[in-house]
């Protein structure tokens, strides 16, 4: 068999996808491929283009396996346009005017970025957004109008699409002013409705970008330097620029096409059949550039189908494309926007079911069938979290209340969803429910990175996830294949089977750990969740025995660590009560050291920067003025925030602050699987977000009211009520219980809100365990708690009566007397701040470490 | 591990006493303006290797989990958790991150010797 030659145009997502599927299914070498790309870079992530910013290098944007261009039968040319297609010879020319020979010819030449025809569009500043020399670009100007203008660059981005918001997210991490100029009444008016773009107005606007909807810009007018100095709208108003981002939509690039005769939609595009196929059968045309079905569809996922179209029809399958699903989530930091399906309820008798809390900048809106049973799409703003599991039931019934999805978390009982086969979960990548039911059961899947490898769900944007790994669950669940909860390579146990295995062979170090229950010689993993086992049921100090070695990188040496490999220190102030005195002290030993202060999120301050041997002179002076260090790391006690309560609150109906206090002493130092943060309010207006905390107790009239398992952080959660209206001495019964129970059961750090959710029959079959002690275990965590309590010990001061551990706390083996030459720093706000690169590149003024010695 | 005096070569230095290191857990040393995280195993082998973190761009590896992956005995970052061989200093587990720009992913490994108790690290001979 003679391998025939396939020349690919464009060298975009679509043609990586091609050439990727190619080699994976033409496992007889019938095809060799030739990809053209007119970039100087091999293909690359498109769609992650603005995390450009937040990168080291373009390498990151890499797609997939570099490998595929080392395949024999792969040649890959950068920095190469195709510049004319001769069908009759089969012939596509380059630039320079070499002619390269095609037995089949694949169009993927993309998009470019459309502007409205403006005047002053031309001015250098102005600039488009599409490749990674664009960004490349937008990057080097904004950097250097800052340097040149010595004030913040101001900003514009004309067009409010998704693109748009994208594009001001990244003109704002930039350090510039944005602003988003859209000719649409709201802004995304493609995807979301009239209320779900006035809360997504608002939402932008939290941001700090500033929104103009209904403006239509007239010319971009250049400054006295010839630079771009302003916008001028056609209502008149004008606007001061330093940078102008187009983001007004795109064009397929379809000129190749054109020139070569073949038909060009009514719109643009080189149309082709189901099977991506021209009226050439030797020519086929992907991804943006293809008009299919009528349309040129601007998204990754109908790319990467008629990818796997073309690949499959010349292997000489029979696959057509399916039509597109134009689902849309925004990737934009803090915000959450998703529309799908039907989101503008054009089917005939389609309901709208809407929830929108102004105040918070939320909007749900389902549509649904006439009968209000059947899923047709919706638009979330806000609060996208249903999006993964809505988009794959559209065209299919909602079980139980559809309210459920729309309505705050716990409002009303969500249905079960079982997903048919034919549902599209990952809808970057065209994978449905049934592909990954297949990986798990048939290609032996059994982790999220084999079924993400296997079925490349979940690789691109990535809001698929969750629901990948929920339904891989659910599968391994129903085989009877048991989900490894082994922690690592060196224990097969779970954390809450080797917790019990310890209890129960009452072992007290890790190398008897290890030798009993594990292998090999333990790692990152599983040294410090023994460390915390040992921790929980022994309370002896982190550091003493062999435990040091395991502890992770900040109880190893009882504080923060940061980006530059110094520490934080963060003094304990129970419950957010300070006296003067230890405030003045805190100041400082901050002025002393020259450490960075911030009040933190948690009622304390943090002192920023001190170095390892520094720490336990610091400590000292907390020590000996009757403070101590806090945990601000530590998978343990947090802190206990409180409100001012009865004391001086005219509303206050308890002692909140003494509360937390009580709290604060009876659980610090306790370790446990992840973190524990508390809270108390002294009224139900609760102002200390006791509901955001691992435990809430909230007042009443008659007592407290304890709340159990919120979580803030990348989930958030609200704490659900446990028990109503006890006293004090109540209040800590059932909360020791509670957490020793978690500390006994959960898994290696798993927080409250995901153990009480997964807990088998939930928080009600909790309740019963520690409220009621149905099993008979409530003595035994009462004593177990009691015993952690009585043994409390500040393990700083502990630390510093100790000669052997001090001993750690040495900067150089050799050069005890040595700071860390490494550390540089710049100053920021009147204090000072590590030094970046650039910074140090760039010889910009630094403080060496030297100058910060101890004063005194 | 050859036992070779400290003398063998000008740009061997004497670190510490053996004694003066915990088994498992790291040290830092000045060797000739280089810091250097040395670590004395359980198995009371001795290792060195560079101690900037690739990864972070931080000097911190002695503050690292030491552990093993298969047979090879292993370093892990303190700051985001890369795993390298103690071995050839090779980065086993990346974390899907890429090094600081100007760093290669793996770290300079220096060959260690024991002699008279004393922990001597030579330079010269780093790979
Ligand atoms: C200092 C502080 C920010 C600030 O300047 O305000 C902070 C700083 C850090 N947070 Fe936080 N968090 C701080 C309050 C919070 C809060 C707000 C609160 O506690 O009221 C939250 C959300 C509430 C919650 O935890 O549910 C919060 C959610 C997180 C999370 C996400 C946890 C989650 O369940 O998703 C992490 C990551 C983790 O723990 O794995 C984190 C991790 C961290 C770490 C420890 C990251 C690290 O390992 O270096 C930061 C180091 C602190 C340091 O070096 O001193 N921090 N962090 C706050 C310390 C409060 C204190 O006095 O202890
Ligand atoms: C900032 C940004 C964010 C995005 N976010 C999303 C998202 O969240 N979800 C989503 O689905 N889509 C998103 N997209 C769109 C997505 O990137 C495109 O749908 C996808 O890249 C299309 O792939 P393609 O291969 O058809 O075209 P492209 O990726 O544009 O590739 C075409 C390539 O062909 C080259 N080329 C053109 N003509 C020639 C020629 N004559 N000779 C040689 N080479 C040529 C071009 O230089 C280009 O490199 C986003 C796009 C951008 C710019
Ligand atoms: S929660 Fe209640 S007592 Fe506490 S400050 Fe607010 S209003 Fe006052
Ligand atoms: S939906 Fe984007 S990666 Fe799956």
């Amino acid at each position: 068999m003679t391998t025939e030659h396939i020349v690919v145009v464009g060298g975009g997502m679509v043609a990586h996808r091609f050439t990727e599927a190619l080699r994976a299914r033409d496992t007889e070498g019938r095809y060799s491929v030739e990809v053209l790309a007119e970039e100087p870079r091999a293909p690359y992530d498109r769609v992650a283009l603005t995390s450009y910013f937040q990168l080291k290098s373009p390498e990151e944007l890499q797609l997939g396996d570099p490998a595929l261009w080392h395949d024999p039968l792969v040649t890959l040319h950068r920095d190469t346009r195709a510049t004319g297609v001769d069908r009759d010879r089969r012939i596509v020319t380059v630039d320079g005017g070499r002619e390269v020979a095609y037995d089949h010819l694949v169009l993927a030449t993309g998009s470019y970025a459309w502007a409205p025809p403006t005047p002053g569009a031309d001015l250098p500043g102005v600039f488009m957004y599409r490749t990674v020399d664009d960004v490349a670009a937008l990057r080097g100007w904004v950097e250097e109008r800052r340097a040149a203008l010595g004030r913040p660059v101001r900003g514009a981005v004309i067009g409010g699409g998704l693109l748009g918001l994208e594009a001001a997210g990244a003109l704002q991490s930039l350090g510039a002013i944005s602003t988003v100029i859209q000719f649409a009444d709201r802004l995304m008016n493609l995807q979301v409705d009239e209320g779900g773009g006035e809360a997504l107005k608002r939402l932008i606007e939290a941001l700090g970008v500033t929104v103009r909807c209904s403006t239509a810009t007239q010319e971009i007018r250049a400054g006295k330097d010839g630079h771009v100095g302003s916008l001028l709208f056609a209502d008149g108003g004008e606007q001061l620029v330093d940078v102008v981002v187009f983001a007004t939509g795109v064009r397929p690039r379809d000129e190749l096409g054109a020139k070569a005769g073949l038909e060009i939609g009514a719109r643009g595009g080189v149309v082709v059949d189901d099977a991506c196929l021209t009226a050439d059968p030797a020519v086929s045309a992907i991804g943006e550039v293809a008009c299919i079905q009528g349309a040129c569809l601007g998204l990754i996922a109908p790319g990467n189908t008629m990818a796997e179209i073309a690949v499959d029809r010349l292997l000489g399958g029979s696959s057509t494309f399916p039509g597109a699903d134009m689902a849309t989530k925004l990737k934009l930091l803090g915000v959450d926007v998703a529309s799908f399906g039907d989101a503008f309820a054009t089917t005939p008798g389609a309901l709208e079911m809407v929830y929108a809390d102004p105040v918070n900048g939320v909007y749900k809106k389902l549509v649904l069938t006439d009968d209000a049973t059947t899923l047709l799409g919706g638009v979330l703003v806000g609060d996208a979290s249903a999006y993964a599991s809505l988009r794959p039931m559209v065209g299919a019934a909602l079980p139980g209340d559809p309210a459920a999805w729309i309505l705050p978390e716990g409002s009303v009982e969500k249905g079960e969803i079982e997903l048919p086969d034919s549902a599209g979960v990952c809808s970057c990548n065209n994978v449905s429910a049934g592909a990954i039911r297949d990986a798990v059961n048939h290609e032996g899947c059994h982790d999220l990175g084999a079924v993400k490898a296997c079925t490349k769900a979940g690789t691109s944007c990535g809001s698929c996830l969750p629901l990948v790994k929920k339904i891989m669950g659910t599968e391994l669940e129903k085989s009877g294949i048991e989900v490894s909860n082994a922690l690592c390579e060196h224990f097969e146990l779970s954390r809450a089977q080797l917790f019990n295995a310890i209890k129960v062979a009452e072992v007290t170090t890790f190398s008897e750990v290890i030798e009993r229950f594990g292998t090999g010689r333990g790692c990152d993993i599983c040294k410090p969740t023994v460390g915390s086992i040992l921790a929980s049921l022994y309370n002896a100090h982190v550091l003493g025995g062999d435990r040091a070695a395991l502890q992770d990188t900040n109880d190893r040496v009882m504080a923060n660590m940061q980006k530059d490999g110094t520490y934080s220190v963060v003094p304990r102030v129970p419950g957010g009560e300070i006296l003067p005195e230890h405030l003045i002290l805190i100041g400082q030993i901050a002025q002393d050291y020259g450490l960075y202060t911030k009040i933190t999120g948690g009622q304390r301050i943090d002192l920023f920067g001190a170095r390892l041997e520094q720490l336990p002179s610091i400590w000292k002076r907390l020590v000996d003025a009757g403070m101590e260090s806090g945990h601000a790391y530590g998978k343990s006690l947090r802190t206990v925030k409180s409100c001012v309560g009865s004391t001086w609150c005219r509303y206050g109906v308890q002692d909140s602050v003494g509360m937390a206090i009580a709290l604060e002493l009876r659980y610090r130092g306790l370790r446990s699987p992840h973190k524990l943060k508390l809270g108390v309010s002294g009224c139900a207006r609760e102002c200390a977000e006791a509901r955001g905390k691992d435990v809430g107790v909230i007042a009443t009239d008659k007592g407290w009211n304890v709340y159990v398992g919120g979580n803030g952080g990348f989930t958030p959660v609200h704490a659900q009520l446990l028990v109503e209206d006890v006293p004090d001495d109540e209040v800590f019964r059932v909360i020791d219980r509670y957490l020793m129970y978690y500390i006994r059961t959960a898994d290696r750090l798993q927080r409250t809100a995901p153990w009480q959710q997964e807990h088998e029959g939930g928080l009600d079959r909790i309740r019963e365990i520690v409220v009621e002690d149905s099993l008979g275990l409530g003595e035994e965590l009462d004593a177990h708690m009691a015993r952690h309590i009585d043994s409390y010990e500040d393990e700083w001061k502990a630390v510093l009566n100790d000669p052997e551990r001090l001993k750690q706390f040495t900067s150089f083996v050799n050069a005890p007397d040595q700071a860390d030459p490494t550390l540089a720093y710049v100053e920021q706000r009147g204090q000072r701040r590590p030094a970046t690169p650039e910074e140090r590149a760039g010889g910009a003024v630094l403080i060496a470490p030297s100058t910060l010695e101890v004063r005194s | 591990m050859t036992a070779v005096p400290a003398t063998a070569s000008s740009t061997a230095t004497v670190v510490c006493d053996y004694d003066r290191l915990t088994p498992e857990l790291g040290v830092a040393a000045l060797v000739g303006g280089e810091q250097v995280a040395i670590f004395r195993l359980a198995d009371g082998s001795v290792h060195a290797v560079q101690n900037l973190d690739p990864f972070s761009g931080a000097s911190v590896m002695s503050r690292g989990i030491t552990g093993s992956r298969g047979d090879v005995p292993t370093i892990a970052s303190p700051i985001y958790k890369q795993v390298f061989s103690l071995l050839d200093g090779t980065c086993l587990v990346t974390m899907d991150k890429s090094p600081k720009a100007g760093h290669a992913p793996d770290l300079v490994v220096y060959p260690v010797t024991l002699d008279n108790g004393q922990v001597i690290i030579d330079l010269a001979g780093s790979e």
